[in-house]
Protein backbone atom coordinates (compact mmCIF):
# COMPACT_ATOMS: atom_id res chain seq x y z
CA UNK A 1 0.00 0.00 0.00
CA UNK A 2 2.88 2.35 0.79
CA UNK A 3 4.34 1.64 -2.60
CA UNK A 4 1.00 2.40 -4.22
CA UNK A 5 0.57 5.77 -2.52
CA UNK A 6 4.21 6.78 -2.97
CA UNK A 7 4.17 5.90 -6.63
CA UNK A 8 0.92 7.77 -7.34
CA UNK A 9 2.20 10.81 -5.42
CA UNK A 10 5.41 10.83 -7.37
CA UNK A 11 3.66 10.55 -10.73
CA UNK A 12 1.25 13.33 -9.92
CA UNK A 13 4.09 15.57 -8.79
CA UNK A 14 6.14 14.89 -11.92
CA UNK A 15 3.21 15.66 -14.16
CA UNK A 16 2.14 18.79 -12.32
CA UNK A 17 5.61 20.14 -12.95
CA UNK A 18 5.40 19.28 -16.63
CA UNK A 19 1.73 19.76 -17.39
CA UNK A 20 1.99 19.72 -21.19
CA UNK A 21 2.03 15.92 -21.32
CA UNK A 22 -1.28 15.87 -19.47
CA UNK A 23 -2.84 18.76 -21.34
CA UNK A 24 -2.00 17.69 -24.89
CA UNK A 25 -4.37 14.68 -25.01
CA UNK A 26 -7.16 16.87 -23.63
CA UNK A 27 -6.59 19.52 -26.27
CA UNK A 28 -6.45 16.75 -28.86
CA UNK A 29 -9.82 15.50 -27.61
CA UNK A 30 -11.50 18.90 -27.95
CA UNK A 31 -9.93 19.53 -31.37
CA UNK A 32 -11.10 16.17 -32.73
CA UNK A 33 -14.63 16.78 -31.44
CA UNK A 34 -14.78 20.22 -33.02
CA UNK A 35 -13.56 18.85 -36.35
CA UNK A 36 -16.66 16.68 -36.78
CA UNK A 37 -19.23 19.48 -37.09
CA UNK A 38 -16.89 21.14 -39.59
CA UNK A 39 -16.69 17.98 -41.65
CA UNK A 40 -20.28 16.80 -41.42
CA UNK A 41 -22.18 20.07 -41.28
CA UNK A 42 -23.62 22.03 -38.38
CA UNK A 43 -27.21 20.64 -38.27
CA UNK A 44 -27.98 19.85 -34.61
CA UNK A 45 -30.23 16.86 -35.41
CA UNK A 46 -27.57 15.02 -37.35
CA UNK A 47 -24.81 15.80 -34.84
CA UNK A 48 -26.95 14.73 -31.91
CA UNK A 49 -27.54 11.37 -33.51
CA UNK A 50 -23.87 10.51 -33.95
CA UNK A 51 -22.60 12.39 -30.87
CA UNK A 52 -22.09 9.33 -28.59
CA UNK A 53 -19.97 7.61 -31.21
CA UNK A 54 -17.88 10.69 -31.97
CA UNK A 55 -17.24 11.53 -28.34
CA UNK A 56 -16.37 7.94 -27.53
CA UNK A 57 -13.97 7.44 -30.40
CA UNK A 58 -12.29 10.78 -29.61
CA UNK A 59 -11.96 9.74 -25.96
CA UNK A 60 -10.40 6.42 -26.95
CA UNK A 61 -7.89 8.15 -29.21
CA UNK A 62 -7.03 10.71 -26.55
CA UNK A 63 -6.47 7.94 -24.00
CA UNK A 64 -4.23 6.08 -26.40
CA UNK A 65 -2.23 9.26 -27.05
CA UNK A 66 -1.19 9.42 -23.43
CA UNK A 67 -0.79 5.65 -23.05
CA UNK A 68 2.66 5.52 -24.57
CA UNK A 69 4.19 7.58 -21.76
CA UNK A 70 2.84 5.40 -18.92
CA UNK A 71 6.07 3.47 -18.37
CA UNK A 72 8.45 5.15 -20.76
CA UNK A 73 10.22 7.70 -18.56
CA UNK A 74 10.53 5.14 -15.75
CA UNK A 75 11.99 2.68 -18.21
CA UNK A 76 14.46 5.18 -19.59
CA UNK A 77 15.82 6.38 -16.25
CA UNK A 78 16.03 2.84 -14.89
CA UNK A 79 13.55 3.18 -12.03
CA UNK A 80 11.30 0.56 -13.62
CA UNK A 81 14.12 -1.93 -13.36
CA UNK A 82 14.73 -0.97 -9.73
CA UNK A 83 11.10 -1.67 -8.85
CA UNK A 84 11.19 -5.05 -10.57
CA UNK A 85 14.42 -5.97 -8.79
CA UNK A 86 13.21 -4.78 -5.40
CA UNK A 87 11.14 -7.00 -3.16
CA UNK A 88 8.07 -4.83 -3.72
CA UNK A 89 5.20 -6.31 -5.69
CA UNK A 90 5.26 -5.40 -9.37
CA UNK A 91 1.50 -5.95 -9.45
CA UNK A 92 0.91 -3.12 -6.95
CA UNK A 93 3.37 -0.86 -8.73
CA UNK A 94 1.64 -1.45 -12.05
CA UNK A 95 -1.73 -0.79 -10.45
CA UNK A 96 -0.37 2.49 -9.07
CA UNK A 97 0.90 3.47 -12.51
CA UNK A 98 -2.51 2.75 -14.00
CA UNK A 99 -4.22 4.69 -11.21
CA UNK A 100 -2.09 7.76 -11.76
CA UNK A 101 -2.59 7.49 -15.50
CA UNK A 102 -6.34 7.45 -14.90
CA UNK A 103 -6.13 10.45 -12.55
CA UNK A 104 -4.16 12.39 -15.14
CA UNK A 105 -5.89 11.40 -18.36
CA UNK A 106 -9.16 9.56 -17.63
CA UNK A 107 -10.58 11.87 -14.98
CA UNK A 108 -9.95 15.13 -16.89
CA UNK A 109 -11.68 13.56 -19.91
CA UNK A 110 -14.69 12.74 -17.74
CA UNK A 111 -14.77 16.36 -16.61
CA UNK A 112 -14.54 17.55 -20.21
CA UNK A 113 -17.38 15.27 -21.31
CA UNK A 114 -20.29 17.64 -20.60
CA UNK A 115 -18.54 20.33 -22.67
CA UNK A 116 -18.02 17.94 -25.58
CA UNK A 117 -21.62 16.77 -25.33
CA UNK A 118 -22.87 20.35 -25.44
CA UNK A 119 -20.83 21.04 -28.57
CA UNK A 120 -22.71 18.20 -30.25
CA UNK A 121 -26.20 19.13 -28.94
CA UNK A 122 -26.81 16.10 -26.76
CA UNK A 123 -29.79 16.52 -24.43
CA UNK A 124 -29.51 16.36 -20.67
CA UNK A 125 -30.16 12.64 -20.29
CA UNK A 126 -27.55 11.95 -22.94
CA UNK A 127 -24.96 14.17 -21.24
CA UNK A 128 -25.44 12.42 -17.91
CA UNK A 129 -25.24 8.98 -19.49
CA UNK A 130 -22.17 9.95 -21.49
CA UNK A 131 -20.33 11.29 -18.45
CA UNK A 132 -21.33 8.33 -16.31
CA UNK A 133 -20.30 5.83 -18.99
CA UNK A 134 -16.88 7.44 -19.35
CA UNK A 135 -16.46 7.52 -15.59
CA UNK A 136 -17.14 3.77 -15.48
CA UNK A 137 -15.07 2.88 -18.53
CA UNK A 138 -12.02 5.15 -18.38
CA UNK A 139 -10.33 3.07 -15.62
CA UNK A 140 -10.82 0.01 -17.83
CA UNK A 141 -9.23 1.89 -20.71
CA UNK A 142 -6.20 2.74 -18.57
CA UNK A 143 -5.95 -0.85 -17.30
CA UNK A 144 -6.10 -2.44 -20.75
CA UNK A 145 -3.90 0.23 -22.27
CA UNK A 146 -1.29 -0.44 -19.60
CA UNK A 147 -0.76 -3.90 -21.09
CA UNK A 148 0.02 -2.40 -24.47
CA UNK A 149 2.20 0.33 -22.94
CA UNK A 150 4.23 -2.22 -20.97
CA UNK A 151 4.65 -4.53 -23.97
CA UNK A 152 6.04 -1.76 -26.17
CA UNK A 153 7.99 0.21 -23.59
CA UNK A 154 11.42 -0.85 -24.81
CA UNK A 155 10.67 -0.07 -28.44
CA UNK A 156 11.38 3.14 -30.30
CA UNK A 157 8.19 4.69 -31.67
CA UNK A 158 5.94 2.35 -29.73
CA UNK A 159 3.02 4.77 -29.79
CA UNK A 160 1.41 3.57 -33.00
CA UNK A 161 1.97 -0.04 -32.03
CA UNK A 162 0.11 0.50 -28.74
CA UNK A 163 -2.91 1.61 -30.74
CA UNK A 164 -2.86 -1.52 -32.90
CA UNK A 165 -2.43 -3.81 -29.91
CA UNK A 166 -5.02 -2.23 -27.65
CA UNK A 167 -7.80 -1.09 -30.01
CA UNK A 168 -9.33 -4.57 -30.47
CA UNK A 169 -9.47 -4.97 -26.70
CA UNK A 170 -11.50 -1.75 -26.44
CA UNK A 171 -14.32 -3.03 -28.63
CA UNK A 172 -16.56 -4.44 -25.87
CA UNK A 173 -16.51 -1.32 -23.68
CA UNK A 174 -17.02 0.94 -26.70
CA UNK A 175 -20.05 -1.10 -27.80
CA UNK A 176 -21.60 -1.20 -24.34
CA UNK A 177 -20.89 2.45 -23.52
CA UNK A 178 -22.38 3.87 -26.74
CA UNK A 179 -25.36 1.53 -26.40
CA UNK A 180 -25.87 2.90 -22.89
CA UNK A 181 -25.86 6.53 -24.09
CA UNK A 182 -28.29 5.73 -26.90
CA UNK A 183 -30.58 3.92 -24.47
CA UNK A 184 -30.52 6.93 -22.14
CA UNK A 185 -31.35 9.28 -25.02
CA UNK A 186 -34.25 7.05 -26.03
CA UNK A 187 -35.46 7.23 -22.44
CA UNK A 188 -35.05 3.56 -21.60
CA UNK A 189 -33.40 1.83 -18.66
CA UNK A 190 -29.59 1.96 -18.46
CA UNK A 191 -28.93 0.07 -15.24
CA UNK A 192 -28.15 -3.16 -17.12
CA UNK A 193 -25.37 -1.45 -19.06
CA UNK A 194 -23.99 0.07 -15.86
CA UNK A 195 -23.78 -3.39 -14.29
CA UNK A 196 -21.99 -4.74 -17.34
CA UNK A 197 -19.48 -1.91 -17.48
CA UNK A 198 -18.79 -2.35 -13.76
CA UNK A 199 -18.36 -6.09 -14.22
CA UNK A 200 -15.82 -5.51 -16.99
CA UNK A 201 -14.05 -2.91 -14.83
CA UNK A 202 -13.71 -5.28 -11.87
CA UNK A 203 -12.57 -8.09 -14.13
CA UNK A 204 -9.96 -5.78 -15.64
CA UNK A 205 -8.74 -4.62 -12.21
CA UNK A 206 -8.09 -8.22 -11.22
CA UNK A 207 -6.61 -9.55 -14.45
CA UNK A 208 -5.01 -6.75 -16.47
CA UNK A 209 -2.25 -5.87 -13.96
CA UNK A 210 -1.11 -9.52 -14.04
CA UNK A 211 -0.45 -9.24 -17.77
CA UNK A 212 1.03 -5.75 -17.39
CA UNK A 213 3.37 -6.90 -14.60
CA UNK A 214 4.49 -9.84 -16.74
CA UNK A 215 5.13 -7.48 -19.65
CA UNK A 216 7.12 -5.13 -17.39
CA UNK A 217 9.22 -8.10 -16.32
CA UNK A 218 9.91 -8.93 -19.96
CA UNK A 219 10.81 -5.33 -20.78
CA UNK A 220 13.30 -5.01 -17.92
CA UNK A 221 14.73 -8.47 -18.47
CA UNK A 222 17.07 -7.65 -21.34
CA UNK B 1 3.03 -39.05 -21.71
CA UNK B 2 4.91 -36.17 -20.09
CA UNK B 3 8.19 -37.67 -21.10
CA UNK B 4 6.96 -37.78 -24.67
CA UNK B 5 5.97 -34.13 -24.51
CA UNK B 6 9.28 -33.23 -23.01
CA UNK B 7 11.16 -35.01 -25.75
CA UNK B 8 9.00 -33.28 -28.34
CA UNK B 9 10.05 -29.94 -26.89
CA UNK B 10 13.55 -30.46 -28.19
CA UNK B 11 13.90 -28.88 -31.65
CA UNK B 12 16.02 -31.73 -32.94
CA UNK B 13 13.58 -34.47 -31.95
CA UNK B 14 10.60 -32.47 -33.18
CA UNK B 15 12.36 -31.95 -36.47
CA UNK B 16 13.02 -35.67 -36.89
CA UNK B 17 9.51 -36.75 -35.87
CA UNK B 18 7.69 -34.08 -37.86
CA UNK B 19 9.75 -35.02 -40.89
CA UNK B 20 7.95 -38.36 -40.83
CA UNK B 21 4.47 -36.84 -40.32
CA UNK B 22 4.77 -34.00 -42.73
CA UNK B 23 4.45 -35.74 -46.07
CA UNK B 24 1.51 -38.06 -45.26
CA UNK B 25 -0.28 -35.20 -43.51
CA UNK B 26 0.13 -32.92 -46.48
CA UNK B 27 -0.98 -35.60 -48.96
CA UNK B 28 -3.99 -36.57 -46.89
CA UNK B 29 -5.06 -32.95 -46.59
CA UNK B 30 -4.61 -32.25 -50.30
CA UNK B 31 -6.59 -35.36 -51.25
CA UNK B 32 -9.36 -34.46 -48.82
CA UNK B 33 -9.39 -30.83 -49.95
CA UNK B 34 -9.71 -31.70 -53.63
CA UNK B 35 -12.15 -34.54 -52.95
CA UNK B 36 -14.26 -32.48 -50.58
CA UNK B 37 -14.23 -29.47 -52.88
CA UNK B 38 -15.23 -31.57 -55.90
CA UNK B 39 -18.01 -33.20 -53.88
CA UNK B 40 -19.23 -29.87 -52.56
CA UNK B 41 -19.00 -27.91 -55.79
CA UNK B 42 -20.21 -30.54 -58.27
CA UNK B 43 -22.41 -33.12 -56.59
CA UNK B 44 -24.20 -31.51 -53.65
CA UNK B 45 -27.74 -30.46 -54.66
CA UNK B 46 -28.23 -26.67 -54.76
CA UNK B 47 -30.08 -25.07 -51.88
CA UNK B 48 -33.80 -24.45 -52.51
CA UNK B 49 -33.42 -20.82 -51.45
CA UNK B 50 -29.85 -19.80 -52.15
CA UNK B 51 -29.30 -21.89 -55.27
CA UNK B 52 -25.73 -22.56 -56.21
CA UNK B 53 -24.29 -19.77 -54.09
CA UNK B 54 -24.67 -22.04 -51.06
CA UNK B 55 -21.54 -23.85 -52.23
CA UNK B 56 -19.40 -20.99 -50.94
CA UNK B 57 -20.32 -22.36 -47.52
CA UNK B 58 -17.88 -25.24 -48.02
CA UNK B 59 -15.01 -22.79 -48.33
CA UNK B 60 -16.27 -20.21 -45.87
CA UNK B 61 -17.45 -22.18 -42.85
CA UNK B 62 -14.27 -24.26 -42.36
CA UNK B 63 -12.17 -21.09 -42.64
CA UNK B 64 -14.32 -19.30 -40.08
CA UNK B 65 -14.11 -22.25 -37.66
CA UNK B 66 -10.37 -22.54 -38.13
CA UNK B 67 -9.85 -18.78 -37.70
CA UNK B 68 -11.13 -18.96 -34.15
CA UNK B 69 -9.60 -22.26 -33.13
CA UNK B 70 -6.32 -21.10 -34.66
CA UNK B 71 -6.25 -18.26 -32.16
CA UNK B 72 -7.00 -20.67 -29.32
CA UNK B 73 -4.22 -22.96 -30.52
CA UNK B 74 -1.84 -20.00 -30.67
CA UNK B 75 -2.63 -18.95 -27.12
CA UNK B 76 -2.32 -22.56 -26.00
CA UNK B 77 1.20 -22.62 -27.39
CA UNK B 78 1.79 -19.20 -25.79
CA UNK B 79 0.72 -20.54 -22.39
CA UNK B 80 3.02 -23.54 -22.77
CA UNK B 81 5.87 -21.18 -23.59
CA UNK B 82 5.20 -18.84 -20.65
CA UNK B 83 4.80 -21.65 -18.12
CA UNK B 84 7.42 -24.19 -19.14
CA UNK B 85 9.67 -21.95 -21.26
CA UNK B 86 9.77 -24.52 -24.03
CA UNK B 87 11.49 -22.75 -26.89
CA UNK B 88 9.60 -24.77 -29.49
CA UNK B 89 6.26 -23.43 -28.25
CA UNK B 90 7.47 -19.91 -29.00
CA UNK B 91 8.44 -20.99 -32.50
CA UNK B 92 4.94 -22.47 -32.84
CA UNK B 93 3.36 -19.14 -31.80
CA UNK B 94 5.54 -17.27 -34.23
CA UNK B 95 4.63 -19.61 -37.09
CA UNK B 96 0.88 -19.81 -36.48
CA UNK B 97 0.20 -16.06 -36.27
CA UNK B 98 0.48 -15.28 -40.00
CA UNK B 99 -1.33 -18.53 -40.83
CA UNK B 100 -4.21 -17.63 -38.54
CA UNK B 101 -4.35 -14.12 -39.94
CA UNK B 102 -4.55 -15.45 -43.50
CA UNK B 103 -7.27 -17.98 -42.69
CA UNK B 104 -9.24 -15.21 -40.95
CA UNK B 105 -8.80 -13.09 -44.05
CA UNK B 106 -10.09 -15.97 -46.19
CA UNK B 107 -13.11 -16.29 -43.91
CA UNK B 108 -13.82 -12.55 -44.23
CA UNK B 109 -13.30 -12.56 -48.00
CA UNK B 110 -15.43 -15.61 -48.76
CA UNK B 111 -18.04 -14.27 -46.36
CA UNK B 112 -18.17 -11.04 -48.33
CA UNK B 113 -18.48 -12.94 -51.61
CA UNK B 114 -21.25 -15.08 -50.14
CA UNK B 115 -22.98 -12.06 -48.67
CA UNK B 116 -23.34 -10.30 -52.01
CA UNK B 117 -25.80 -12.77 -53.65
CA UNK B 118 -27.63 -13.76 -50.44
CA UNK B 119 -27.84 -10.55 -48.40
CA UNK B 120 -27.35 -8.18 -51.33
CA UNK B 121 -24.30 -6.51 -49.79
CA UNK B 122 -20.60 -7.21 -49.45
CA UNK B 123 -20.37 -6.21 -45.84
CA UNK B 124 -22.70 -5.59 -42.94
CA UNK B 125 -21.73 -4.48 -39.47
CA UNK B 126 -23.12 -7.64 -38.03
CA UNK B 127 -21.96 -9.27 -34.79
CA UNK B 128 -20.18 -12.27 -36.27
CA UNK B 129 -18.56 -10.32 -39.07
CA UNK B 130 -17.40 -7.69 -36.64
CA UNK B 131 -16.01 -10.18 -34.16
CA UNK B 132 -14.15 -11.94 -36.97
CA UNK B 133 -12.75 -8.59 -38.03
CA UNK B 134 -11.62 -7.90 -34.46
CA UNK B 135 -10.09 -11.38 -34.39
CA UNK B 136 -8.17 -10.41 -37.52
CA UNK B 137 -6.92 -7.28 -35.76
CA UNK B 138 -5.83 -9.38 -32.78
CA UNK B 139 -3.76 -11.58 -35.07
CA UNK B 140 -2.32 -8.48 -36.73
CA UNK B 141 -1.38 -7.14 -33.30
CA UNK B 142 0.62 -10.26 -32.46
CA UNK B 143 2.37 -10.15 -35.84
CA UNK B 144 3.10 -6.42 -35.52
CA UNK B 145 4.52 -6.80 -32.01
CA UNK B 146 6.74 -9.66 -33.15
CA UNK B 147 8.11 -7.73 -36.10
CA UNK B 148 8.68 -4.60 -34.00
CA UNK B 149 10.60 -6.59 -31.38
CA UNK B 150 12.64 -8.58 -33.86
CA UNK B 151 15.95 -7.85 -32.16
CA UNK B 152 14.71 -8.17 -28.58
CA UNK B 153 15.28 -11.28 -26.54
CA UNK B 154 11.87 -10.85 -24.91
CA UNK B 155 9.89 -10.88 -28.16
CA UNK B 156 8.56 -14.38 -27.59
CA UNK B 157 7.34 -13.69 -24.07
CA UNK B 158 5.80 -10.36 -25.05
CA UNK B 159 3.88 -11.98 -27.92
CA UNK B 160 2.79 -14.83 -25.66
CA UNK B 161 1.40 -12.36 -23.11
CA UNK B 162 -0.45 -10.50 -25.84
CA UNK B 163 -1.90 -13.74 -27.26
CA UNK B 164 -3.16 -14.74 -23.81
CA UNK B 165 -4.70 -11.32 -23.18
CA UNK B 166 -6.44 -11.66 -26.54
CA UNK B 167 -7.87 -15.08 -25.79
CA UNK B 168 -9.31 -13.86 -22.49
CA UNK B 169 -10.93 -10.99 -24.36
CA UNK B 170 -12.22 -13.02 -27.26
CA UNK B 171 -15.41 -14.30 -25.54
CA UNK B 172 -16.13 -10.81 -24.18
CA UNK B 173 -15.75 -9.30 -27.64
CA UNK B 174 -17.95 -11.97 -29.22
CA UNK B 175 -20.60 -11.55 -26.58
CA UNK B 176 -20.65 -7.77 -26.69
CA UNK B 177 -20.95 -7.47 -30.44
CA UNK B 178 -23.59 -10.18 -30.51
CA UNK B 179 -25.61 -8.08 -28.16
CA UNK B 180 -24.87 -5.06 -30.28
CA UNK B 181 -26.37 -6.15 -33.56
CA UNK B 182 -26.96 -9.37 -35.40
CA UNK B 183 -28.06 -10.43 -38.86
CA UNK B 184 -25.90 -13.51 -39.39
CA UNK B 185 -27.62 -16.82 -38.84
CA UNK B 186 -26.56 -18.70 -35.73
CA UNK B 187 -23.96 -21.39 -36.27
CA UNK B 188 -25.63 -24.29 -38.03
CA UNK B 189 -22.71 -26.63 -37.72
CA UNK B 190 -21.75 -28.16 -34.44
CA UNK B 191 -20.31 -31.46 -33.33
CA UNK B 192 -22.49 -31.79 -30.26
CA UNK B 193 -25.92 -31.02 -31.69
CA UNK B 194 -28.04 -32.60 -34.35
CA UNK B 195 -27.32 -30.83 -37.66
CA UNK B 196 -30.04 -28.56 -39.00
CA UNK B 197 -29.12 -29.29 -42.61
CA UNK B 198 -29.59 -32.52 -44.57
CA UNK B 199 -26.89 -35.16 -44.53
CA UNK B 200 -25.89 -34.70 -48.17
CA UNK B 201 -24.93 -31.09 -47.41
CA UNK B 202 -23.55 -31.76 -43.97
CA UNK B 203 -21.17 -34.58 -44.79
CA UNK B 204 -19.06 -32.76 -47.43
CA UNK B 205 -18.85 -29.84 -45.00
CA UNK B 206 -17.42 -32.16 -42.37
CA UNK B 207 -14.88 -33.46 -44.90
CA UNK B 208 -13.89 -29.89 -45.75
CA UNK B 209 -13.52 -28.88 -42.10
CA UNK B 210 -11.25 -31.86 -41.40
CA UNK B 211 -9.31 -31.16 -44.59
CA UNK B 212 -8.81 -27.51 -43.61
CA UNK B 213 -7.51 -28.56 -40.20
CA UNK B 214 -5.10 -31.11 -41.66
CA UNK B 215 -3.84 -28.62 -44.22
CA UNK B 216 -3.42 -25.99 -41.51
CA UNK B 217 -1.43 -28.40 -39.35
CA UNK B 218 0.71 -29.47 -42.30
CA UNK B 219 1.62 -25.89 -43.19
CA UNK B 220 2.17 -25.04 -39.53
CA UNK B 221 4.59 -27.93 -39.13
CA UNK B 222 6.42 -26.95 -42.31
CA UNK B 223 6.85 -23.40 -41.07
CA UNK B 224 8.07 -24.61 -37.67
CA UNK B 225 10.61 -26.87 -39.36
CA UNK B 226 11.89 -23.98 -41.44
CA UNK B 227 12.19 -21.82 -38.36
CA UNK B 228 14.05 -24.57 -36.50
CA UNK B 229 16.53 -24.89 -39.36
CA UNK B 230 17.10 -21.14 -39.29
CA UNK B 231 17.60 -20.78 -35.56
CA UNK B 232 19.65 -23.97 -35.17
CA UNK B 233 21.70 -23.48 -38.28
CA UNK B 234 24.97 -23.49 -36.37
CA UNK B 235 24.38 -26.80 -34.60
CA UNK B 236 25.98 -30.03 -35.70
CA UNK B 237 22.83 -31.93 -36.37
CA UNK B 238 21.50 -29.32 -38.80
CA UNK B 239 24.80 -29.29 -40.63
CA UNK B 240 24.73 -33.08 -40.85
CA UNK B 241 21.11 -33.03 -42.01
CA UNK B 242 21.90 -30.45 -44.66
CA UNK B 243 24.86 -32.48 -45.84
CA UNK B 244 22.58 -35.45 -46.53
CA UNK B 245 20.34 -33.36 -48.77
Amino acid sequence: MNLFIASVQRDLLVHFRHPSEVLNPLIFFVVVISLFPLGIGPEPGQLKEIAPGIVWVAALLATLMSMDSMFRSDFEDGSLEQVVLSEQSTFIFVLAKVASHWLLSGLPLVLLMPLAALLLFLDEAGIWALTLSLLLVSPTLSLLGGIGAALTVGLPRGGLLVTILVMPLYVPVLVLATAMVQAAEAGSETIGYIYWLLAILFGAVCLAPIATAAAVNVATDQ
Amino acid sequence: MFKWFHRLGSPKIFFEMSGRWQVPLLWLSVVMLTGGAAWALLFVPPDYQQGNSVRIMYIHVPAAILAQSGYVMMSGAAAVFLIWRIKLADVAVKCIAPLGASITFIALLTGAIWGKPTWGTWWVWDARLTSTLVLFFLYIGVIALRSAMERHAGAGRACAILALVGVVNLPVIKFSVEWWYTLHQPASFSLTEKPTMPVEMWLPLLVMVVAYYLFFFAIWIMRIRNEILLTEKNTDWVKQWLATR
